[in-house]
């Protein structure tokens, strides 16, 4: 690379012009990344922390959280299936409630609900207000959750372990009352477990009997999804015939959120036009740039250098300029991503951030690849014939 | 002989664009000899030398460097040829306008693969002999004709050429730097033992020359002696 290193420093002002482009698109792309794994966490980091393998949907519920039930018989059925280390009930459902720092205070909007449908003195229906996702898990189960601070969940208990975020957004603290909105069910607080989010609201963990007490006023052995732990023995296909169940791996069964397909596919579809839109920006700022060294690459021919030799003078240049202005906008977009507010549903992880910044590499090194075409073609009879390669 | 032109002829162009560009041309030019032909534009000089200088094949004839036929060579093994063994002198010196003057020298190390301490020594050395080492780290748009004219000759005598081949050296400089240069480039053919051919259709220059030719319409002949 002995020109292409001279040829940055000569006309560093286009190629820093070019370069500040790149750095632009690789800010964006880490904003955009961010704001994906921002929106996936606070969609379905819930189920995605689960400590299973496989999540198993009744058959008839198309793997949607919010139209499966599962039975006790299932999930008894999946644990002596081959393959299959544990299977345990999750019920999911989504609620609306108010905190009550004060136990008097929390019978006092209990009996307000089950009385008139809602909180209704002044300083009952003034506490803070929570939407909440109700995880409904049999405690010491497998799925049962590690709590950071305070109990964990126990049997035949109304004590419910949730999310730090919770704790950290709504001030919710160990020993606080959960009062559900409409069903009137009071949970109080035992314990606080690490952030975990369904729906875009915070998870709260409840015994599976409470959940099935708020979500159908008794205790029905039903459960929304069955979590399973399972090997490479483990064949789904066969357990659902046997079961009517759809079993799906975890990961797949993120798609059975409300709204995350859509979310997701929105942010990818934006990402995929921006590695697009770099490629072309690219390709013509080195369709440009080799013809105006038209006249130089054809002298560089006539003194004896190979088209191979200038093609890789010319993609190592790009990749200078691609990984040099890459390297400035992750840098840029890490910066501004630790400056963005903490409940913005942003998060920084580093494969996708680096995975983003190497695409672009790769984009931009496929569009500078265009040029190379033009570069075989230059005759080298043009610098006794043609222009000096001075003029540029 | 160091460049051999044997009954070339070069037709350019097709159909009835056809042009012939040289017509049964033989040239020989013996080591440290300078040669000028004369002519003028569209004479068939610019072909010449680019047939000479392997950038073009003749239609019929053949091209020996340093007595092997090279006519059939291909691509790659032409820009072989040019980067080991000839030397180009162009119009308006056509320097690589990102490089400092002994970096146009080391490229040409470069392009070959060389070795850069060597490269390094023989650069400097050069750029003495044509006088530019004072500005040795200027790049070419802060130099003047004569001397962007000088960093071309040094860099044509770089790879230590058989053969030097000057197109319109002087064209682009008035008489008295042009003179210079022409001085230079006979200086250097004739210590440096290289066989040169130098094209040019200036007439005060042709003293400097061992031999001068003419071309007209494709056709080299020797000059009719004119009276001085």
């Amino acid at each position: 690379m002995f020109i292409a290193l001279r040829d940055l420093r000569f006309a560093r002002g286009r190629f820093a012009l070019m370069g500040a482009v790149v750095a632009l698109v690789a800010l964006l792309m880490v904003l955009l990344t961010g704001l994906a794994t921002g929106l996936a966490d606070d969609n379905v980091s819930a189920i995605a922390d689960l400590p299973a393998t496989h999540l198993a949907f009744s058959a008839e519920s198309g793997v949607k959280f919010n139209q499966s039930t599962v039975t006790a018989d299932q999930w008894q059925a999946l644990r002596s299936v081959p393959g299959v280390a544990d299977a345990a009930p999750v019920g999911n459902s989504l609620f609306n409630g108010h905190v009550y720092a004060d136990h008097a205070q929390a019978d006092k909007a209990r009996t307000e609900v089950l009385a008139n449908g809602k909180a209704t003195s002044a300083d009952t229906a003034g506490a803070p207000a929570v939407d909440l996702a109700l995880f409904g898990v049999e405690p010491g189960s497998f799925v049962a959750p590690v709590q950071t601070a305070g109990e964990r969940l126990a049997a035949g208990s109304d004590g419910v372990v949730v999310s730090d975020d919770l704790a950290r957004k709504k001030g919710v603290k160990v020993g606080d009352v959960l009062v559900l909105d409409r069903v009137g069910l009071e949970l109080p607080v035992v314990g606080i477990t690490r952030k975990a989010n369904f729906g875009h609201v915070p998870v709260v963990f409840a015994p599976l009997q409470v959940w099935q007490k708020a979500t159908f006023g008794s205790t029905r052995a039903v459960a929304t999804f069955v979590a399973v732990r399972a090997d490479d023995a483990f064949v789904p296909a066969t357990a659902d015939q046997a079961q009517r169940l759809t079993t799906v791996t975890r990961t797949a069964a993120f798609d059975g959120s409300p709204g995350y397909k859509e979310e997701t596919g929105t942010l990818v579809m934006i990402e995929g036009f921006l590695y697009v839109i770099a490629g072309m920006l690219v390709a013509a700022f080195f369709t440009v740039w080799t013809i105006q060294r038209t006249a130089e690459i054809g002298l560089l021919k006539a003194l004896g250098a190979r088209t191979g030799y200038v093609v890789r003078d010319a993609i190592g240049q790009a990749a200078i300029v691609l990984v040099g202005a890459t390297a400035l906008g992750l840098g840029l977009g890490l910066g501004l991503g630790a400056a963005m507010p903490g409940n913005a549903p942003f998060a920084l992880k580093p494969v996708p951030v680096l995975g983003a910044g190497a695409l672009l590499v790769v984009m931009g090194l496929l569009g500078s690849a265009v040029s190379i075409r033009r570069i075989a073609k230059i005759d080298p009879l043009i610098a006794l014939t043609g222009g000096n390669a001075g003029a540029r | 002989m160091s460049l051999q032109l044997d009954t070339i002829n070069l037709t350019l162009g097709d159909g009835d664009q056809q042009v012939v560009a040289l017509d049964n041309v033989n040239l020989a030019v013996a080591p440290g000899e300078l040669v000028a032909v004369l002519g003028p534009s569209g004479s068939g000089k610019s072909s010449l030398l680019a047939v000479a200088g392997l950038l073009l094949r003749p239609s019929t004839g053949r091209v020996s460097i340093d007595g092997t036929d090279v006519t059939d060579l291909g691509d790659r093994e032409r820009a072989q040829r040019r980067a080991d063994r000839i030397g180009f002198v162009f119009q308006a010196a056509n320097l690589v306008p990102s490089l400092s003057v002994r970096e146009q020298l080391l490229l040409i190390e470069h392009l070959r693969g060389g070795r850069p301490r060597l490269a390094e020594q023989r650069a400097d050395r050069l750029l003495e002999a044509v006088g530019l080492t004072s500005r040795a780290g200027h790049r070419p748009g802060q130099l003047s004709g004569g001397e962007r004219q000088r960093a071309g000759i040094a860099r044509a005598l770089m790879n230590e050429p058989g053969i030097l081949l000057a197109d319109e050296p002087t064209s682009a400089l008035d008489r008295a730097r042009g003179r210079a240069v022409v001085e230079l480039l006979a200086q250097q053919a004739h210590e440096r033992e290289v066989a040169t051919l130098m094209v040019t259709h200036d007439t005060s220059m042709l003293d400097v020359a061992d031999r001068v030719l003419e071309m007209r319409d494709g056709q080299l002949a020797p000059r009719a002696p004119v009276a001085a």
